[in-house]
């Protein structure tokens, strides 16, 4: 990067036009996405520096350059290397197969078919992202320039015209414009809420105070969900374009990153924005020469869940336990070191300079009624094609499923989609074709939360859904309240017991008294949504609840202390599969003896169910009912292995 | 500056910022409180306090112990739906509260004035009884008022505990101001005055809480 400061907005212009104008447009870019923890864990590091010197030992320095970049969405097929200009995209790359792409694609420009993605239903390969389904319903919008940019190199961003909303709002319009524009936009809160972003603007901007303070909250923490994340490790500045533009039209001039101690490289990589960006003159006094000023501290947090609540995130800055406080003043009003904060989400503040440099009618121009633009969920689960997805609000949960996430593994039936993380619900397959936006989520008992997306089949069962996030909640709870302390605790132990077989008659009417207390009396929005996933699988799947305390019988036979496993003897071919894979030696029989299990030894891992071959499917889950007798010892196979 | 407010069908005329529970206590009006005490800064943590209220045509609960009072709220202290979380959280309550499996105090006359089974979540609840219920009266008292800090919580969720930190425990001996506070009785009846053994934060450390 230069190391000067840019003093105007036409310096930037410049700056910017210096940098395309040096890409070398014959050069081809190798993309990696090593700037995303997830990347990095399945080894895209050490492709990159196979690439590096593979180029070098080719001699294509000249011809071709390694960019390493954050999250590029389909996590699924990591590691996953882009070509540019041409977009040729191979997916599940391993260190020795750069050579070959170096060779063919580097080289020659040809394509290496082998990495191709290769579609699990029509079987057609794709050469580039657009041809996959994956990728062609999305509208990466927020998310799409993380495949273009190092988040280590600020010149990246700038170079696809990075800061130029900045710039556009110093230079072009007040800070009443900027405000207007925004809640024109009507842009909703992407953390979970969904209130409208200008409107807490205009109260942040109204209220009195001497000082106030703009947020980000990057304190993301439910399970399966990790947008922000990868906004942060992928584009942080695009982050801080969207706080200084907030910044300007609030009167801010000290804004603070929240970021959650379980990041640690969004924490590095948010730091090294702030550093350059200051470098620059984007941060600090007399930004741009504009005459507006505006310094960012970047905290770390501590690893507690809660802390994503607003007052518990503001005491957390001020240097307190990070628990949430009583919220009769909104904190718009009186936030940080009560003054007026305004604290949004990762994702929404990413927003913003779209808004500006487009303009808030062609962000009107997508989604729903209610809800505009569009949104990042992570897609995980149950789904073929697992990974970071964004659509237009307004697409249906069956496009999500299907046509982007490719259905569900081995042919299996949808059950369920959990939405919200531990503060949303399930929604049950009937409701598949609702459009996504916050209202019809919320209308179904669920919501819309800051994108979490886990797809659930017929083996999951609800009542272990419900068991999962309310134990995770009370982990999490802070404890200071009593319903969500106690409430927890005992919703914990009533749905433990359930899904051991030890549920009692009145078990669901205590969890629904508990819910109730939990919804209308708890501190902050962790306990008053924290029942909500036991709320809604009770709502769509009482029967589940009922079969687990009455029959001791799990439908979905996946409550272990409820399912055993059963080989029958008329299925079985004594092929040894299951013998072999038993971890626990639970399993006897040898060849053309009927195989059996000791109920004594099996630990119900499941996977003599999960290795028997589809064409005999001898082993069976059995739930609520006896167990039959197992064959005498010795029992000859009476089923011929047919190929 | 007043503002005029309804708690339960009376009209009420209230200095503007104090809370809810202020104002009706002014006005005579009982809300069962656990973890307020007129000396400290509202905590609003045991939520036995919770109103119902109506401001510009919206019903929601709050805790009248934070919630300041508005011009032309109207308060129900009680209604169904208030004594149905009353009652429910002095059910969830007991379980760590009792001891020998019955209650004390403003518990144990809260249980009865709700009718709150005080046994029913007792065969769930497998931790230990602490015999606390984080009001934090001790705390805040020590804090806000002594100023010796020689309370606090440690941990979080069901794992969190009102601990006392030895070395700041000198002044106990004498000043005991915490002991009529407690609301379950916890702190005269388990503290040996000068070491504070059974709930130090040492304790805490060693997992013996």
């Amino acid at each position: 990067m230069a190391s000067k400061r840019i003093s105007s907005a036409k310096e930037l212009e410049q700056l910017g036009r210096d940098i395309a104008s040096k890409a070398d447009p014959d050069k081809r870019i190798v993309s990696i996405c090593t700037m995303s923890v997830c990347g990095q864990s399945r080894g895209s590091g050490a492709i990159a520096e196979r690439f590096a010197e593979e180029i070098r030992r080719a001699g294509l320095e000249e011809k071709a350059e390694v960019r390493q970049t954050g999250c590029q969405g389909f996590c699924e097929r990591e590691p996953v290397v882009i070509i540019f200009p041409e977009g040729f995209y191979y997916v599940n790359v391993e260190p020795d197969d750069v050579p070959e792409i170096v060779s063919a694609t580097l080289s020659k420009g040809e394509l290496v078919e082998r990495l191709l993605y290769t579609d699990p239903t029509t079987g057609e390969r794709a050469a580039k992202e657009s041809d996959i389904p994956f990728y062609s319903h999305q509208m990466p919008i927020v998310f799409g320039d993380n495949r273009r940019i190092n988040p280590r190199e600020i010149d990246d961003y700038i170079g696809l015209g990075g800061y130029g909303a900045l710039s556009k709002a110093l230079f072009e319009m007040s800070p009443e414009q900027v405000l207007d524009e925004v809640k024109k936009s009507n842009l909703r809160g992407r953390g979970g809420g969904g209130f409208p972003t200008g409107r807490k603007w205009e109260t942040t901007r109204n209220a009195s105070g001497e000082t106030k303070y703009v947020l980000v909250n990057c304190d993301e923490g439910d399970p399966g969900a990790y947008m922000d994340r990868s906004i942060m490790e992928g584009n942080p500045h695009s982050v801080l374009e969207g706080l200084l533009i907030g910044a300007y039209a609030i009167g801010s001039h000290e804004g603070f990153i929240y970021v959650r101690d379980e990041y640690p490289l969004a924490y590095d990589n948010t730091i090294q924005a702030v550093k350059h960006a200051e470098e620059y003159g984007l941060i600090g006094e007399n930004i741009l020469g504009s005459g507006f000023d505006l310094r960012v501290s970047v905290h770390r947090g501590a690893g507690a869940f809660v802390s994503g609540e607003s007052t518990a995130l503001m005491n957390a800055i001020e240097g307190r336990v990070g628990e949430p406080r009583m919220k009769y003043i909104r904190t718009a009003v009186s936030g940080l070191k009560g003054m007026p904060t305004c604290l949004n989400n990762v994702e929404t503040w990413a927003n913003v300079p779209l808004i500006i440099n487009r303009g808030s009618e062609w962000f009107n121009s997508i989604g729903t009624e209610g809800s505009k633009g569009t949104k990042i969920f992570s897609l995980v689960g149950k789904v073929n094609n697992t990974g970071l997805v964004e659509v237009p609000m307004g697409m249906t949960l069956r496009q999500l499923v299907y046509d982007i996430g490719g259905g569900i593994p081995q042919g299996n039936k949808l059950k369920a989609v959990q939405t919200g993380g531990p503060s949303g619900g399930v929604i049950p397959e009937q409701y598949l074709d609702t459009p996504i936006d916050f209202d019809e989520l919320t209308k179904l008992g669920s919501m819309m939360g800051s994108g979490g997306m886990v797809v659930m089949d017929e083996d999951t069962c609800m009542v272990d859904t419900a068991r999962y996030f309310i134990s995770f909640c009370c982990e999490e709870s802070c404890g200071q309240c009593s319903p969500c302390r106690e409430g927890l605790r005992m919703l914990r132990e009533i749905l433990n017991d359930i899904c051991e077989g030890k549920g009692q008659e009145g078990d669901i009417e205590a969890i629904e008294d508990i819910a109730e207390v939990m919804q209308d009396a708890s501190l902050c929005a962790l306990g008053g949504t924290a029942a909500n996933p036991a709320l809604t699988t009770l709502k769509y799947f009482r029967d589940e609840y009922e079969a687990h305390i009455r029959e001791q019988r799990c439908p979905a036979q996946a409550c272990q202390a409820l399912t055993c496993y059963y080989i029958d003897p008329a299925l079985c071919t004594a092929c040894l599969i299951c013998r072999r894979n038993c971890p626990t030696e639970a399993i006897y029989g040898e060849k053309g003896i009927v195989h059996w299990i000791d109920q004594e030894k099996c630990i119900k891992c499941d996977t003599c169910f999960q290795v028997c071959p589809p064409r005999f499917s001898a082993v069976r889950r059995i739930s609520g009912e006896p167990l039959p007798e197992p064959p005498a010892p010795g029992t000859r196979v009476t089923r011929e292995e047919k190929g | 500056m007043t503002v005029e407010l309804q708690i339960d069908g009376k009209e009420v005329r209230a200095e503007e910022g104090i809370t809810i529970l202020e104002a009706a206590r002014e006005a005579g009006i009982a809300i069962p409180t656990l973890c307020y005490h007129t000396e400290l800064m509202p905590h609003g943590t045991c939520r036995i306090c919770s109103v119902e209220v109506e401001t510009r045509g919206r019903m929601r609960t709050v805790v009248s112990c934070g919630c300041p009072v508005e011009q032309g709220m109207v308060v129900k202290t009680r209604s169904p739906r208030i004594d149905r979380i009353r009652k429910t959280l002095i059910e969830l309550l007991a379980p760590t509260s009792a001891v020998d499996g019955e209650l004390g105090g403003q518990m144990k006359k809260l249980a009865r004035e709700y009718g709150a089974d005080t046994h029913r979540f007792e065969s769930r609840f497998r931790d230990r009884p602490t015999r606390c219920i984080l009001c934090g009266q001790c705390v805040r008292y020590c804090d806000e008022v002594v100023g010796e800090h020689a309370i606090g919580f440690m941990g979080r969720g069901v794992d969190r505990r009102a601990v006392f930190f030895p070395e700041k425990a000198k002044a106990c001996v004498t000043c005991q101001a915490c002991f009529n506070l407690c609301p379950t009785g916890k702190i005269p009846s388990e503290t040996d005055f000068v070491v504070f053994d059974g709930f130090s934060v040492d304790d805490y450390l060693a997992g013996e809480l």
